[in-house]
């Protein structure tokens, strides 16, 4: 049982590197221009490094012998326990730089705990992966100082994105009962902990961007129980084809 | 609120610690942050540096083709300026 639960923690946060490497890939060739298309490939390719070393991880807890790619390629939607604001779709620029802004400070502050996991493989992927996110953080919050304080139409674009995806947020910070004993056994990251650091970080950034934040309603949760929004579902069924269609195909 | 056009940055990187800068070629940016971020991912995504240096284009001053005679020719008969007539010793490293 300890070792199923260590695996469910490390399953969930490689499927929240997996899902939101995917969903940033389908900037590839159709970002605004070249510069931008290959900073959000970089930053898509360093979470699927992240994502896979998470798996590994988690397929190497099981007894029978499983690897990383099975455990992307051959879950079903229901299996999947990312928080919900990863799957969200891209929408225009301006919604995929909020989403990931949201996710950067989320990542950092929860990557600077789990760097002090007693579980010594969670902690050195936290110590590569904070490097990876201390850039990202900086990208994307660049582009909400620059649409959020740039022209009328970028300010209300992304003012439009922040209010979609503000229900998405307080997922983040939640806790299951997993995550619990995870916390208890020094493991894992108390996540109520980092609200009021990525609060501050959220704040200062809308301030200086000059953009709202919007009242907590109706937030949504659902993700760690593998209740999605009906965007995982199209994104698997074209992340999993491959695998589908022909089983253990390599090349 | 401002708007801000795109303009064309040169991009010199430093290959290790003490090393010259050298041009690695350009991106289009809006303002330094951007230039330097844009520099990072199209320029340094295989180690291939330890600083960037971003510069605006167009406070890059060039000499132009009509200036080839006179920056450059009288330099062809000067082999005196060549310090081709020193022996270098075998044990000197690193020229």
């Amino acid at each position: 049982m300890g070792s199923q639960s260590l695996f469910n923690y490390v399953l969930s946060l490689g499927d929240d590197a997996l899902i939101s490497a995917q969903r940033l890939s389908e900037w590839a060739y159709k970002a605004p221009y070249l510069e931008e298309d290959i900073a959000l490939s970089n930053i898509s390719l360093d979470l699927f490094g992240r994502a896979n070393l998470f798996l590994e991880y988690a397929a190497s807890l099981k007894k029978e012998v499983i690897t990383a790619d099975d455990l992307a390629f051959k879950r079903s939607e229901r299996e999947f326990t990312n928080c919900l604001i990863n799957e969200q779709p891209n929408g225009n620029f301006a919604a995929t730089m909020v989403r990931q802004f949201f996710l950067d400070a989320y990542n950092k502050l929860f990557l600077e705990q789990l760097i002090n996991s007693n579980d010594k493989q969670l902690s050195a992927i936290a110590q590569k992966s904070i490097k990876e996110t201390n850039y990202h953080i900086r990208h994307s919050s660049n582009w909400m100082l620059r649409l959020g304080d740039g022209t009328d139409v970028s300010h209300a674009k992304t003012q439009s994105a922040i209010n979609d995806l503000w229900t998405f947020t307080s997922e983040l910070f939640e806790m299951t009962e997993n995550e619990e004993e995870m916390v208890k056994k020094k493991i894992g990251v108390d996540c109520r902990e980092l609200k009021s650091n990525w609060d501050e970080i959220i704040n200062d950034i809308f301030k200086e961007a000059t953009l709202g934040r919007p009242q907590d309603e109706h937030m949504k949760t659902g993700g760690r129980q593998g209740i999605h929004t009906e965007h995982l579902g199209h994104m698997l069924s074209d992340m999993q084809y491959l695998q589908r269609a022909h089983p253990d195909a390599k090349w | 609120m401002t708007k801000k056009e795109m303009s064309p940055w040169e991009v010199f990187i430093q290959p290790k610690t003490g090393a010259h800068f050298q041009h690695a070629g350009c991106v289009h940016a809006v303002d330094k942050e951007m230039a330097l971020q844009n520099a990072r991912e199209l320029y340094t995504r295989r180690q291939e540096g330890t600083c960037i240096w971003v510069v605006k284009a167009d406070h890059i001053v060039s000499s132009s083709p009509e200036d080839e005679d006179s920056f450059f020719d009288p330099a062809n008969d000067k082999a005196y300026r060549y310090p081709t007539f020193f022996k270098v010793s075998k044990k000197a490293k690193g020229l």
